[in-house]
This record gives structure tokens, C-alpha cells and sequence, in this order.
């Protein structure tokens, strides 16, 4: 098992880098010079081709973009990742702020979505060929069609202004005191659209995983043996069919970060999601960056994590 | 049995109109699959959809009542009326022609994108799967990689760099997408790779890229067009997003998520749903429609779920 895990950990490690340099060639792509960045515009403008050697070599901008390359990783992996175009905190600041807000709602959206798929995936199964089944593929297959800001702002016009009974924007109300019941109300609808939006494909592959398990062959012996359909039904068919599901959802935990994106922005929710946006719009290539490490990061740990449970819950992995 | 007349005097007995033996016609694989596809009731549905949209979007001068740019500052943001079946915008632009000119967009942008990458992956997972070896191992390192980063995030970062436009966004789906089915090709080619008619082609000596392409791209081609139909799907929505926030596709021309993106302020969310309602409608029935048609290939090529999806 440790050995395993090890195994894990050393791929890993090249895949980082691989990440890293990824990163920093998107960056080296991007179109400007950077010194335009540095002294602003019309400075650029007026300076002499010697001045701005003189700048580019104070910055080091003068060296192979390996050397550049290894600068900024070196800065990197020790926590400084620059500053942004615009605002006055460091980059990782800006993400320490706003990761905080993208966690709370990928977590309660999750939650809710598993809430919603897993049962649905269970019904659509058991009862497969029924007229529940085909009215949940239904809904399944619209939630998956579903555009999620056209939900976000139906369910905006519908709750916020329609009804008036949510609130639209942000995480709290400005300027009042602290309220659980506020922070609630304001949590309500972006993680209704995003959990809704993921239930649909919950249900999808749970309905299959449980297919898949129902027609093996351990369960007609189970029947065989004359035990009853509930034991049957939730100790062997249950069991087996959502054991994988704990690495899915491991899995899919970072491209919930993808998908904050577009809600975040609707609803003025203070996460990465609308870091990322403003940083797309304003090009703001250093916070981007930062971002796109975070992201790629956390991701990778994640797959760590998800390997690491897949191979505790089936021990045939281990021995690979 | 029915009624048989004997000859007797040696020659064959023939049988009578009765029990003559008919046999079946064999059906083809594709017949069968095109038999199957269209008994699925929400895949039909899917396919007129679809069609109607198609046919929309490509007679869009002729339908199209406006121009989807031409601007009238005398009636901005008018409800639906005689004039504007659907209203016109804070230009004054009619909200049916951009509707209408938005459908060329989402298919386009849908089937070229899916396009780019498909065949990306088509070659990379040839490469990958047959040859195997050092390329393999580099490939599959990449898409490792690759597939670390949000998708999402990527694409930002991407239009962030092209600036938006609408080929900017097909080259950044693209770009994005062919690690998925890059993976898939992978695994389905070493599957093809050990079956028997492979063994057979090798052996009368057929040559490495006459093999791949005459035998073994043929039976990768039933799981890469539905996970392409699946695509198209996604890159629709992804290119509704992206124009919605301001990062696709601008105005004057007519996307249906740019169309929407007016929406964010609550003054229009409230009082004008005509400006933000149709579009979002539209790119649901699109996408709803090409899952079903998705699904239904599915279950056509491969009713009993044996292969992954």
C-alpha cells in the first residue's frame, strides 16, 4: 500500500513541473512586451533603445527563458507569485481572499448535487425501463442542457425580483453586522443552480455504475440464496456500485472550480471564479498565472487523493 | 409441416409455394445501427430539432426579417410588437434576426471546434495506441498534464491571449478538448489491435498506416462520433458562456449568450425578458437536442453497453 502511494507520488512530481512549464509558456506567448507592463505606456514610448536595455537587464528580462524559467518557479514554489496588473496586494493574497468564498460554494453545491443525483442514479436503475426512469433521464438530460447562466438569471428573475424573497448579489449584505440567516440566503441560490446543474450527472453515472453491478454475477447468487430483495438490493448491489463513486467525486472536485466561473460572476460571488474573469478581461497576465498554478495544483492533489482512495477501497489496484 | 409434393422419379424434390425457404437479407452493421437510432423516441426528437436549426442557420439572410447588426436608436429596447416579433435591443437591433444569426454561430462554432479536436485526437491516439512505446508514454504524459488544468481556466487564459473573436474561441475549444478523446481512441485502438482480422490483415502483409487507417480507424469511428456529437453539445454551451461574459464573441455580431449578457444588469433582467429569454431557450433546445441525438447513437452503435462510454 505505501509503496503504492510512493509510486503515486513520484509521477506526480514530473507531471508539477510539466504544469509549471505549461503555465509559464502560456505566459511567454502572450503578446506585449512586458517592460510596457513595468514602466507604463507612456514612459515606453519616450524611451531611448538603451534605457530600455537598461530596464530590461535590471529585471533580468534580458536572460534565455530558461534561466527566466527557473526564477520564476524558484519564486514560486516559495510562495511569491508577483503582483497583479492591477490592485495593490500580492497575488497570493488576492488568492488567499478569494479561495475561502469558491470552497464554501463548491462544497454546499457538491453536497446538494450528490443529495440529488446519487438517488435519482439509484431509482433510474432499479426501476430501469419504467415511466420514472425515462421522466428522470428526461430531467437528467435537461439539467445537463441547461445553459447555467440562463438558470442563474431565470432563477434570479423568478426568486430575486419576481418574488423578492432572495437577494441577488454577493455573499452578504453591505454594511450589516454578521448574520448566519444572511449568509444563507445569500448561498441559496448560486449553489441551487450549480447543484442542480451537476445532480443531472450524478444520476447519469450512478444509474450506469449500478447497472453495470446488477448484472453481475454475485447478485444472482445473492438472490439465489434466498435472501431478501432490500438485503440484496442495498448490502450487495448498493455497496458495490458506489464504492467507485468516492473517487469520481474525488475526482471531479477541481473542475468545480471551472465551473464557478460564469456563477460567480452573476451573482458578484467574492471567489476565484470572478478573480479569473476580471484577470481574463484585464489581461492581467501574473494573476492569471498564479491561478492557472493553483488550480493545476490543487488538482493534481486531488487525483493523488483519488488514486490514494481507489486503491484503499479495491484492493485489485494495489497489487498492479 | 405443410404439404410436400414427392417426385418420385429422381429429380429433386421441389419444395412447394408453401414452405418455400426464405432468407433473411443479412443487415448490415450500419443498417442495423440506423434501425436502432431511429426507434429511439428522443433521439428523433433530437434529429427534427436539429434540422429545423440547421435549416434556420443557414437560410438566416433569407428568414432573417433584419439585419442581425442594423441598429434603430429611435426604438430601443421595445417590447414585442408588429415590427419586432421579439422586441429589439438597447441598439434597437430585432431580437428575432440576432436570434436567427445567433443559431450560425452555436453550430459553426460547435462543429468546428469538435472538428479541431477530434482530429487532433484521431491522430495522437493512433500514433499513442498503435505504436505504443516512447510516443505513447509521451503522449499519454501530456494529456496527463493537460488534463490537470480546469478546462475553463485554460480557454480563459487562451482568449485572454487571441483576444475574443469567434475563431479565437473555436481555436481555444480545440485546443482544450482533444485530451479527452485523444484517451479514448487510445484505449479502443489497442483494443482493435488484438482482435483477429487485424492478425489476418498483418499476415497478407498489410503495411503500418494502410493498416490503421482501412482497419483499425474504421472501429474506432463508432465511439468517437458519439463522443463528438456529445461535444458538440458542450462546446455550445462553453461558446454561449464565453460570449456571455464578455469573452467570445462581441457585439454587433449575434451569439445567443452575447445576446444575454445585457442581462446582467437587473433594470433589463426585470422588465425586458424578451431580451434574454429566447436566446437562452434557444441554446436549450440546441443542446438538449444533440444529447438526445447522442444518446440515440449510442444505444445504436452499442445497445448493450459493452464498450465504455
Amino acid at each position: 500500500m505505501t509503496k503504492y502511494i510512493i509510486q503515486r507520488l513520484l509521477v506526480s512530481i514530473p507531471v508539477f513541473f510539466g504544469i509549471t512549464i505549461i503555465v509559464y509558456a502560456l505566459y511567454a506567448l502572450a503578446p506585449g512586451d512586458p517592460i510596457v507592463n513595468i514602466v507604463g505606456q507612456q514612459v515606453f514610448e519616450t524611451m531611448k533603445p538603451e534605457e530600455i536595455q537598461v530596464v530590461r537587464q535590471q529585471y533580468g528580462l534580458d536572460k534565455p527563458w530558461y534561466v527566466r524559467y527557473a526564477r520564476w518557479l524558484g519564486r514560486a514554489l516559495q510562495g511569491d507569485l508577483g503582483y497583479p496588473l492591477k490592485g495593490n496586494r500580492t497575488v497570493v493574497e488576492w488568492l488567499g481572499e478569494r479561495i475561502g468564498p469558491t470552497l464554501l460554494l463548491m462544497g454546499t453545491s457538491m453536497l446538494l448535487a450528490l443529495a440529488i443525483g446519487v438517488p435519482m442514479g439509484i431509482i433510474m436503475a432499479l426501476k430501469k425501463y419504467s415511466f420514472l426512469d425515462y421522466f428522470l433521464t428526461v430531467v437528467a438530460f435537461a439539467q445537463l442542457s441547461v445553459p447555467a447562466f440562463f438558470l442563474a438569471l431565470a432563477f434570479m428573475y423568478i426568486f430575486s425580483l419576481w418574488l423578492a424573497i432572495l437577494p441577488t448579489h454577493g455573499m452578504a449584505t453591505i454594511g450589516a453586522p454578521f448574520s448566519l440567516w444572511d449568509r444563507i440566503q445569500h448561498l441559496v441560490l448560486p449553489t441551487i443552480i450549480m447543484g442542480v446543474f451537476s445532480a443531472g450527472h450524478w444520476a447519469r453515472y450512478t444509474r450506469m455504475s449500478v447497472l453495470e453491478v446488477m448484472h453481475m454475477d454475485y447478485v444472482t447468487v445473492a438472490r439465489a440464496k434466498g435472501l431478501r430483495e432490500r438485503v440484496v438490493v442495498l448490502r450487495h448491489i448498493l455497496r458495490n456500485a458506489l464504492l467507485p463513486l468516492v473517487t469520481v467525486v474525488a475526482l471531479s472536485l477541481p473542475s468545480l472550480l471551472g465551473g464557478a466561473i460564469i456563477i460567480e460572476t452573476i451573482f458578484q460571488w467574492p471567489g476565484m471564479g470572478m478573480l479569473g474573469w476580471r484577470a481574463t478581461a484585464g489581461r492581467d497576465y501574473p494573476m492569471l498565472m498564479g491561478l492557472m498554478l493553483l488550480s493545476a495544483t490543487m488538482i493534481l492533489l486531488s487525483n493523488l487523493l483519488a488514486d490514494v482512495l481507489y486503491g484503499i477501497v479495491d484492493p485489485r489496484i494495489r497489487y498492479d | 409441416m405443410s404439404s410436400r409434393t414427392v417426385r418420385t422419379e429422381g429429380t429433386q424434390p421441389q419444395p412447394s409455394a408453401n414452405d418455400q425457404l426464405r432468407f433473411r437479407q443479412v443487415e448490415s452493421p450500419s443498417k442495423r445501427a440506423i434501425r436502432r437510432f431511429f426507434r429511439h423516441k428522443l433521439a428523433r426528437f433530437g434529429l427534427a430539432v436539429l434540422a429545423i436549426m440547421a435549416f434556420v442557420a443557414i437560410a438566416a439572410p433569407v428568414i432573417a426579417p433584419y439585419s442581425f447588426r442594423a441598429q434603430d436608436l429611435d426604438h430601443p429596447r421595445n417590447a414585442p410588437s408588429a415590427a419586432h416579433l421579439l422586441g429589439t435591443d438597447s441598439f434597437g437591433r430585432d431580437v428575432l434576426s440576432r436570434l436567427i444569426y445567433g443559431a450560425r454561430v452555436s453550430l459553426s462554432v460547435g462543429l468546428v471546434a469538435v472538428g479541431i479536436y477530434e482530429m487532433i485526437a484521431i491522430i495522437l491516439g493512433a500514433i499513442s495506441g498503435y505504436y505504443g512505446g516512447k510516443a505513447d508514454w509521451i503522449i499519454m504524459r501530456i494529456v496527463d498534464i493537460v488534463m490537470t488544468f480546469p478546462t475553463l481556466m485554460i480557454i480563459l487564459f487562451l482568449v485572454a491571449l487571441l483576444g475574443p473573436s469567434i475563431f479565437n474561441v473555436m481555436i481555444a475549444i480545440g485546443i482544450v478538448g482533444w485530451t479527452g478523446p485523444t484517451r479514448l481512441i487510445r484505449g479502443q485502438i489497442l483494443q482493435i489491435r488484438e482482435l483477429d482480422y487485424v492478425l489476418a490483415a498483418r499476415s497478407v502483409g498489410v503495411q503500418n498506416v494502410r493498416m490503421i487507417v482501412q482497419h483499425i480507424l474504421p472501429g474506432v469511428i463508432a465511439p468517437l462520433v458519439v463522443h463528438a456529437t456529445f461535444g458538440v453539445a458542450g462546446a455550445i454551451l462553453t461558446e454561449a458562456g464565453l460570449s456571455f461574459l464578455g469573452l467570445g464573441i462581441l457585439p454587433p455580431a449575434a451569439s445567443w449568450g452575447n445576446m444575454m449578457s445585457e442581462a446582467q444588469e437587473l433594470i433589463i433582467l426585470k422588465r425586458m425578458p424578451w431580451l434574454w429569454a429566447p436566446p437562452g431557450v434557444a441554446i436549450m433546445l440546441a443542446v438538449l437536442s444533440i444529447n438526445f441525438i447522442g444518446d440515440g447513437l449510442r444505444d445504436a452503435f452499442d445497445p448493450r453497453g459493452m464498450h465504455g462510454s
